[in-house]
Parts: structure tokens; C-alpha cells; sequence
């Protein structure tokens, strides 16, 4: 059995009087990814932002519940929540390379955690785009600004930059969305390379896409878990007739 | 058919007055260039009145610390502009220096720190401090400013210090307020990725916030120092308006702007005296003209970045 590296349980968060997330229970096994799905709204986003602590950012959020990364409560008084987003590492919707060098952008976690030997932040820089399949396209314009690439530059660019830390969880929030098919792809092939090495948690709004690259897959539906297993039981014996009428495309 | 033919080839009604209101603002442009241009020309004119009618040499009238228009020597008046220059670059850099932090500082509680607060607070107290007439800062630095550098320092209390002082506030609103603008203009986006990269607040700011928006606020800061060296009736106020070159920076001194206003009024057009003032007036000109440049190109190479 896999051990288990994150557990919430009945997690409930609130935008002011606004209830997001009813109390969900979920459980992520360690090197396997797991999809989030459900259609827009229903909370995924919300959750996820849960687990790195990024709703903080979020004026009148209200969260209860318990969240656990390897058996330490994420918000939990004494936690550092600077140290538990080094642990826990997150890829935008949007391709958000800071505008910088390509280099500058993927050690900005090794720097700011105070790295400063040049020859180990151009390991690190070598070895995170090689992990996000971009290494090839920009090894000779390291110092080009990152904002000069394309959109599925940007994001495999982002995804280096979180991985460069070396996370134990990588969160992404639709990160194929503003991307070409082409692109998606590539990223596709890149998660099932990393998971060997990390746990993987992703929001998708395509459903081939998670049939493709989950492990597992769990269902949300306006704020609820509906239900969640493997990727092969959701999509081919779903027991819930919301998770069939998704998954077939009668609604969402 | 011959209807619709007709309709299209004669002009209609709005496209006739669309190409009246076109004509209407190439009109208020054109007046508007010509007004520059008139005054341009005419302080260029005016300004080097100084050089070819009064044959001060160029290198004489910037380097010199003798000012003294009424008084000739060996055949050209003694118009030694280097202490107002000095007094003016002086005041600005310090004033603008001293602004500085204050300015960031504010900005950002604004904008990153506290930002509802913090928004609530110093919006209003900006726009106050924007909107208080020159003199008003003048006449506080001459009951404040200026009797606390005389307990301080001794002396008169008037000087460079005390101008720098008063500059200080007047150029900070300006300043902060821009700053503000080049901050919010940085994506929440590249915070949320630094918070998630596991960077401090504080690394946020100071890694990607202030980086990012580094060119607007060098366009601040250059905004401020053109109101600074520009400003002249607070200054002038505070100054001492003393020619002299600016040694200490609480005695007596003077920059272009406050010999300008002090001595404008006493001159007669065409003499010796006025074309000097004139060439002072030049040397704004350019200065203002250099700040604006500066701007474009802070702004040129800050969009060439992105
Ligand atoms: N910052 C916020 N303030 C208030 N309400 C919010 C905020 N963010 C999200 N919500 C609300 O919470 C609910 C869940 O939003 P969330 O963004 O998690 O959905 P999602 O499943 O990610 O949707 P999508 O697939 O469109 O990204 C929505 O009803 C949304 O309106
Ligand atoms: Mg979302």
C-alpha cells in the first residue's frame, strides 16, 4: 500500500458568508496523480488553493477542517507556512513567469531559500527544465527574458520553477487550459515523467486529459465531493448518476 | 438602386460633421504647438541675449560664482550662474533622495502591506497634501522649517537645508502616488508565484514587486525631481536668496528658480540684468526638457523589457 502523503478530512472553507467547500474528505497517495474534476464553480480551484495555504492571500476566508501533509496539520498554529509552500509547490492557470531571465525565473526558490552557489543553481536550473521537457528549447537563451517564449514555453518554464525547490507535491490548477493541443501534450508527458518523483495533484477541465495521465480522479459538484477512486472506476463504473451524467456530458 | 448610389456618394450628415470635428482639433493642436513653440523660441531668444548682446562668454556664465548683473568687468556684466545651479541641483537631489524611501515605503503599505488600511488612510492625505497651494508649504517652512534649523544649526536658519525640507513634502505626494501606480500595475499573478515558490512576504515584495515595476518608479522619481528643481515660490520663501555658492547647507543660498521670481520684477526688459534672468530661464527650459527625455526613455527601455 502507498503511503499515504496527504489526508483532509472534512474540509469546509467560506468566502465570507459564502460556503465554497462543504466538507471534503480526500486522501493523495504518494507518486500517483490524481485529477480534479467538475464542472466551473464547483470548488477545485478552492480546494487546491487549500493545500498550499494560497486562500490566505484572500480577504474573510474561512476554513475549518483538517489537513494533513505527512502527518503534520497544515494549519496548524506552529506551521511555517513559507516552508509547507517549499514542500508543497503550485502551477498557475496562467503561465506566470516573473519577468526575468529564463535562468533567474526557475532558481527563484533556490534563491530565496538562500542558495547561492552559482554552480549548484545551474544544477538545479539544468536539471528542473530537463524534468519539465523544455530544456532542449531554451538552453541557449538561459538569459533571454521568459516572457519572450510561448505560452507552453511559459508554462513548462513554470512548472520548472516549482520544481527546481524540489517539492513533494506539485498542485496545478488547469495548467493546459491557455495552451494548444500540441503543448497540453507535452505537458502531459512531462507529469507522468515526474511521478515518479512527486505527488501530483491537477485541476483539468478535459476529461481525456485525465483519463490519460490519473491515477486517480476525484468528482466535485458545487462544493461537494461526489466521488473519488481510480481514474478507471470514475470514468468506466462511476456510482454516482452525477459523476456518469459529467463524465458523458449531459451536464458541466 | 440610383437611390442608395446617391446616398453613398454625397457625404451624410455625420460624416460631415465628423470631418468638422477633425479639423476643430488639429485646429486646438496646432494653437497649442504654436504656443509652445512661441515660448521656446522666445526664451531661447531672450536667453541668449546674454551671450551675443552682452558678450558673457558661455563658459564664464556657467562656471562663474560671481553674481553680480549690474556690475561690469572688463566688458561684460559679472553673471556667474554657478551658485543657482549648484543651489537648484543640490536642493533637488536632496529633496528627491530624502523623498525616496518615504515615497516606496508608503507606496507599499499601500498597495502590498496593508493595503485596505493602508489605502483608506493615505489616499486622502495624498491628495490633501497634492492640493495645498506652493505658498501655503512656503510660509509653514518659513514659522517651522526655518526657525528649527536656526536652533539647530545657528545661523540664519534659512538655507539649502531648510528648502530641502519643504521640497521633501511637496515632491513626496507626487512621488508616492506614481509609485503607487507603477506597483498596482505589477500582476498579482507574479506574488501569487512567489508566495507559492515559498518566498516571505518581504522577498516578495523586494524580489518581484519592486523589480517589476522598477521603471515606473524611476519615471516617479524623475517626475519628482522635475517639480523639485522647478518649484519656486516655497523655495524661494526658505532659501535665504543669497547668491552665493551653496558651502554649507544651512547658510544662505539660491537656486535659478528663487533668483528668478526675487529679481524678475526689478529688471528692465533689454538691459544686461534681464537677459541674464533670461539665461536662467534657459537653463530651466533645458533641465525640464532633459527630465521629460529621461521619462521617455526610462519608459522606452521599461516596455522593452516586458
Ligand atoms: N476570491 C473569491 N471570493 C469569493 N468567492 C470566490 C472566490 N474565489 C472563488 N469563489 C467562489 O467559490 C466557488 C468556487 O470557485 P472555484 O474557483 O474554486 O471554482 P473552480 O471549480 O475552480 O471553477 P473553474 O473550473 O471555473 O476554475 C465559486 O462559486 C466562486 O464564485
Ligand atoms: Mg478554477
Amino acid at each position: 500500500m502507498a503511503k499515504q502523503i496527504l489526508t483532509t478530512k472534512n474540509v469546509r472553507l467560506s468566502y465570507g458568508d459564502f460556503e465554497a467547500l462543504h466538507g471534503i474528505d480526500l486522501a493523495f497517495d504518494e507518486n500517483e496523480i490524481t485529477a480534479l474534476i467538475g464542472p466551473s464553480g464547483c470548488g477545485k480551484s478552492t480546494y487546491l488553493r487549500c493545500i498550499n495555504r494560497m486562500n490566505d492571500q484572500i480577504d474573510g476566508v474561512k476554513i475549518s477542517g483538517e489537513l494533513k501533509f505527512n502527518d503534520t496539520d497544515i494549519y496548524a498554529e506552529q506551521t511555517d507556512v513559507v516552508e509547507l509552500r517549499k514542500q508543497i509547490g503550485m502551477v498557475f492557470q496562467q503561465p506566470n513567469p516573473f519577468p526575468m531571465s529564463i535562468y533567474d525565473n526557475v532558481v527563484f526558490g533556490l534563491r530565496i531559500a538562500g542558495v547561492r552557489d552559482k554552480s549548484m543553481l545551474d544544477e538545479a536550473a539544468q536539471a528542473a527544465l530537463k524534468q519539465a521537457a523544455i530544456w532542449d528549447e531554451v538552453k541557449n537563451k538561459l538569459d533571454q527574458n521568459a516572457l519572450a517564449l510561448s505560452g507552453g514555453q511559459q508554462q513548462r518554464i513554470c512548472i520548472a520553477r516549482a520544481l527546481a525547490v524540489s517539492p513533494n507535491i506539485i498542485l496545478l490548477d488547469e495548467p493546459t487550459s491557455a495552451l494548444d493541443p500540441h503543448s497540453s501534450r507535452q505537458i502531459e508527458t512531462t507529469l507522468l515523467q515526474l511521478k515518479e518523483h512527486y505527488t501530483i495533484i491537477t485541476v483539468t477541465h478535459n476529461l481525456q486529459q485525465a483519463s490519460r495521465i490519473a491515477d486517480r480522479t476525484a468528482f466535485f459538484l458545487q462544493g461537494d465531493l461526489i466521488e473519488a477512486g481510480t481514474t478507471k472506476q470514475i470514468f468506466m463504473n462511476p456510482e454516482h448518476q452525477e459523476t456518469s451524467d459529467f463524465i458523458t456530458g449531459i451536464f458541466g | 438602386m440610383d437611390k442608395i448610389r446617391a446616398s453613398i456618394l454625397t457625404p451624410s450628415r455625420s460624416s460631415k460633421l465628423e470631418r468638422r470635428g477633425k479639423w476643430l482639433s488639429l485646429l486646438c493642436l496646432g494653437s497649442i504647438c504654436i504656443v509652445v513653440i512661441a515660448i521656446f523660441g522666445f526664451i531661447t531668444y531672450r536667453g541668449l541675449a546674454t551671450f551675443t548682446t552682452d558678450h558673457v562668454s558661455l563658459s564664464k556664465f556657467l562656471t562663474g560664482t560671481d553674481w553680480n548683473p549690474s556690475v561690469s568687468k572688463s566688458g561684460a556684466p559679472l553673471v556667474g550662474a554657478l551658485p543657482m545651479i549648484a543651489g537648484s541641483f543640490l536642493i533637488t537631489i536632496l529633496a528627491t533622495a530624502l523623498a525616496i524611501p518615504f515615497a516606496i515605503g508608503t507606496a507599499l503599505m499601500m498597495t502590498d502591506v496593508t493595503p485596505k488600511t493602508g489605502t483608506r488612510i493615505l489616499q486622502p492625505v495624498l491628495e490633501l497634501l497634492v492640493g495645498i497651494p506652493s505658498v501655503v508649504y512656503g510660509f509653514v517652512g518659513l514659522t517651522v522649517v526655518v526657525p528649527a534649523m536656526r536652533n539647530i544649526f545657528g545661523g540664519s536658519g534659512f538655507g539649502i537645508l531648510s528648502g530641502t525640507f519643504v521640497l521633501f513634502v511637496m515632491v513626496l505626494p507626487t512621488i508616492t502616488s506614481m509609485t503607487v501606480d507603477a506597483l498596482t500595475s505589477v500582476p498579482k499573478s507574479f506574488r501569487y508565484a512567489s508566495l507559492a515558490l515559498g518566498a516571505t512576504r518581504w522577498q516578495t515584495i523586494y524580489k518581484v514587486v519592486l523589480r517589476s515595476a522598477t521603471p515606473g518608479i524611476l519615471t516617479a522619481i524623475v517626475f519628482g525631481m522635475a517639480r523639485a528643481f522647478g518649484e519656486a515660490l516655497a523655495v524661494q520663501m526658505v532659501v535665504g536668496n543669497a547668491t552665493l555658492m551653496p558651502y554649507s547647507l544651512v547658510a544662505p543660498a539660491s537656486t535659478l528658480t528663487s533668483v528668478l521670481t526675487t529679481g524678475i520684477g526689478n529688471t528692465v526688459m533689454g538691459t544686461a540684468q534681464n537677459d541674464a534672468l533670461w539665461s536662467l530661464a534657459l537653463i530651466l527650459l533645458i533641465m525640464s526638457l532633459t527630465f521629460n527625455l529621461a521619462i521617455h526613455l526610462i519608459a522606452n527601455r521599461g516596455s522593452l523589457k516586458r
